[in-house]
């Protein structure tokens, strides 16, 4: 079962990463490579690093994501859409998958909420790691917010119009 | 059919580096090619992390905690020195910038 899971998750990863590498249209890229960074999420799962999952998709999945999208936005304009929709037949299928997926997901809430209560997970390693971090790895830590502050201070200079 | 053993992860993350690493060298665009860093920086950071879960040890997990800004701080960084080359040259193909080049 966690092998089957694990080259599911694999299989995921590695076909984003093929997708990131071969498509050309950098928003795809950008996109592909949500998916993969949210299958090593997955990954970080099965590997017991519940925290880590957590800030991989806060961090990457969420925060870099914006700003590679942004960045694309800004520097690589793309061409007007007009004329007939191309992708209709998609879109007319979008509505009844998204009725079935909110289906599924009621079904799966309704199961959950007869099934008795199961016993919270304990604390995981996020106690250990917060510990380890804030007491063997305090000057890292530190020096880690310094590092963040230089590089804030020398994109916001990059980044300023010269008058 | 048991759980997963570390060489998979490792063989995974191998596979992962290999295809950021072609992308980094075949891309033109210098989007696609920091898009390419991404993927060989997460490869490392599956196998910090698969090292730390097999030798019961979570220094790998705090380690991977570190490169997890270092790596926002290089994205972050990398964008803006794209955006300001995008300013003065009005391209960010990687082969038209060799001002640098001898």
């Amino acid at each position: 079962m966690a092998l089957a899971a694990f080259l599911l998750i694999a299989a995921v990863a590695l076909v984003s990463a093929l997708g990131l590498i071969l498509k050309r249209n950098a928003v795809h890229g950008a996109l592909f490579l949500v998916v993969n960074l949210g299958s090593i999420a997955a990954l970080y799962l099965m590997l017991g690093a519940e925290f880590l999952a957590a800030a991989q998709v806060i961090i990457y999945a969420g925060a870099i994501m914006v700003l590679f999208v942004f960045a694309i936005m800004v520097l690589i304009p793309g061409k007007e859409e007009t004329g007939p929709d191309p992708r209709r037949s998609y879109r007319l299928l979008a509505a009844p998958l998204g009725a079935l997926l909110l289906f599924e997901l009621a079904v799966a809430l309704a199961a959950r909420r007869g099934a008795p209560g199961a016993a919270t997970a304990p604390a995981g390693s996020v106690e250990a790691i917060g510990r380890l971090l804030f007491t063997d790895f305090l000057f890292p830590f530190e020096l880690t917010s310094v590092l963040l502050l230089a590089a804030m201070v020398g994109v916001l200079l990059l980044a300023r119009r010269r008058a | 059919m048991g759980a997963p053993g570390l060489h998979a992860y490792l063989v995974l993350a191998a596979l992962v580096f290999a295809i950021g690493l072609f992308g980094v060298l075949t891309r033109r665009n210098a989007i696609g090619i920091l898009l390419g860093i991404e993927l060989m920086l997460n490869a490392v950071n599956i196998n910090l992390v698969a090292f730390a879960r097999f030798n019961a040890d979570l220094v790998g997990l705090v380690f991977t905690l570190f490169t997890i800004p270092i790596t926002v701080a290089e994205v972050g960084v990398g964008l803006a020195i794209i955006i300001a080359i995008f300013r003065a040259r009005k391209t960010i193909e990687a082969d038209h910038l060799n001002l640098l080049r001898g």
